[in-house]
């Protein structure tokens, strides 16, 4: 009872380093010094603090938006071994709950964009929705691949300590199942390829847009459970890249933070090297990621 | 690693190449996806050489594939994308989205299907088959479904690709100079194609076969 109450609480709480690691990556890579690391921590505490102002046009799903997309990616936390630890909850077929929180998190932040009136935030929402269509498929195709390859249906069984022996059995579709995995995990969070995390204001940007309306507490809550979905995606990655983790609890933690160490710098080495893609090619990426998935799961099947 | 995971990784990387140029309108980028996945191919004719194979055969073919088709074709297809200045395909027939989708349902139907195929294949390594048929379909469908008359070549040496997979199953009993032979056939395959391109592109200004509709004497 308390490890379940302890795992999402630490996650949540190691969860904003994500983006600042992010960002000191991508300003030593363009050579400058960054925002320190802790900086979301910094915002998070300062929107805390701040009253929140809401349109006359807005109802409670504008309100409740925020908070339930920030309470689904905490209890999907729930769902995730973390090192050497066991999944606080799990039971057979938890991966399609794990999927179906975040899609439940990603439809509220649509709905409350919705909710505001504004075009331009329908837009956002619009553009969310039709990328998460080509995303899902992909994301339950890699997860289907997992529980083949270690013949369990609870994310436990798929990332724990059964996994070292699909990798000895079943490497090349665990890698490209890691790949699309990775693709994914930009995609969802609104990292460089496919979203600008770091622009406001332009015409292209997804996830920015919907919470143009969103202020103070309500934008703390945002944030944070953007910074716990990239921990997540992170910690899938790495769980399933790490498969022979070292025993014991301690060791089997570090080695969890370095991967989502390495995790971190790849986001952010992908971000500093590459440009954003034209919209028009986005469902391209994401489509290919749903390919080797699906190749990965054709390999797994025979 | 053993020789069989060593085959796995060459088969799926053949194939990864595959949803590539599926997705790719670049073509300098892939007529360099095109020599990887021949220098690729290069290593499996090596790899199943310990099965009971004729190793010097075996050795002929690789180097011959790596040759052909890793070497000396690329660099005729770069000649030929730089002589016609020809850099993208900018609108297929169909849609990288919707030609990716088509490719992948056809692997996934080549993986299902291939072991109910009556093939003299006891034993086999059980990827070979099903790629060699799903590149073949790659590389119709990139011939079909491109315009630009370079990307239609690119799709013939895939499907090439595909045949000379397929080929492997029967390398024990095909003698070494018929395989020579269809890799000779092959280079001046893409040789007359390559003269053909300069025509057309000096006829037309373009590579678009769409213009090549009227027929006169």
């Amino acid at each position: 009872m308390l490890r379940a109450l302890l795992q999402p609480l630490a996650l949540l709480l190691a969860a904003p380093l994500l983006p600042g690691l992010v960002n000191r990556v991508k300003a030593a890579v363009a050579g400058r010094r960054g925002p320190p690391v802790w900086q979301l921590y910094a915002d998070l505490w300062k929107l805390l603090h701040k009253g929140a102002v809401y349109s006359g046009t807005t109802s409670w799903i504008f309100r409740a938006g925020p908070m339930a997309s920030l309470a689904s990616a905490a209890t999907a936390a729930l769902l995730l071994p973390v090192g050497a630890f066991p999944a606080p909850i799990s039971f057979a077929g938890d991966f399609l709950l794990f999927a179906g929180l975040l899609a439940l998190g990603r439809f509220l932040t649509a709905l409350a964009a919705m909710d505001t009136g504004s075009s331009f935030e329908g837009m956002g929402a619009a553009r969310e929705v039709t990328f998460g269509s080509a995303a899902e498929p992909a994301l339950l195709l890699g997860l289907a691949v997992l529980a083949r390859a270690t013949g369990s249906t609870s994310l436990q069984g798929m990332l724990g300590p059964g996994l070292s022996g699909a990798w000895a059995g079943a490497a090349p579709s665990l890698i490209l199942a890691a790949v699309a995995l990775g693709l994914l995990s930009l995609a969802e969070n609104a990292r460089i390829p496919v979203d600008d995390p770091s622009t406001h204001l332009e015409l292209t940007m997804i996830h920015e847009v919907m919470v143009l309306d969103h202020s103070g507490p309500d934008l703390a809550f945002v944030q944070a459970g953007a910074a716990l979905k990239l921990l997540l995606f992170g910690a899938l990655l790495a769980q399933l890249v790490l498969a022979a983790r070292p025993a014991g609890d301690l060791l089997g933690l570090v080695a969890f933070a370095g991967g989502l160490l390495a995790f971190v710098l790849l986001v952010g080495l992908v971000e500093s090297a590459m440009a954003r893609l034209r919209l028009q090619r986005v469902p391209q990426l994401l489509v290919g990621a749903a390919v080797l998935s699906l190749f990965a799961l054709v390999l797994v099947l025979r | 690693m053993t020789s069989a995971s060593w085959l796995d990784l060459a088969f799926v990387l053949v194939v990864l190449v595959d949803f590539y140029l599926l997705a790719s309108s670049r073509l300098p980028a892939a007529t360099r996806a095109v020599a990887l996945q021949g220098a690729v191919l290069s290593a499996p004719p090596l790899l199943l050489a310990g099965g009971g194979h004729d190793p010097e055969h075996m050795l002929l073919l690789s180097a011959g594939a790596l040759l052909v088709k890793a070497v000396l074709i690329p660099w005729l297809m770069f000649r030929a994308i730089r002589e016609t200045a020809v850099r993208r395909e900018v609108e297929p027939f169909v849609t990288p989205v919707t030609s990716m989708v088509l490719g992948a349902a056809g692997v996934a139907a080549a993986f299902a299907l291939s072991r109910s195929l009556p093939l003299p294949s006891g034993g086999q390594h059980p990827f070979l088959v099903p790629t060699a048929l799903g590149t073949v379909w790659v590389g119709l469908l990139l011939m079909v479904s491109r315009k630009e008359a370079v990307s239609q070549v690119l799709g013939f040496l895939v499907l090439e690709n595909g045949v000379f997979l397929f080929g492997l199953l029967l390398s024990d009993v095909m003698p070494v100079m018929v395989e020579a032979g269809v890799l000779l056939d092959l280079l001046a395959a893409v040789f007359v194609m390559g003269i053909v391109m300069f025509d057309i592109q000096r006829e037309l200004a373009s590579l678009d076969t769409q213009k090549l509709q009227r027929l006169r004497d």
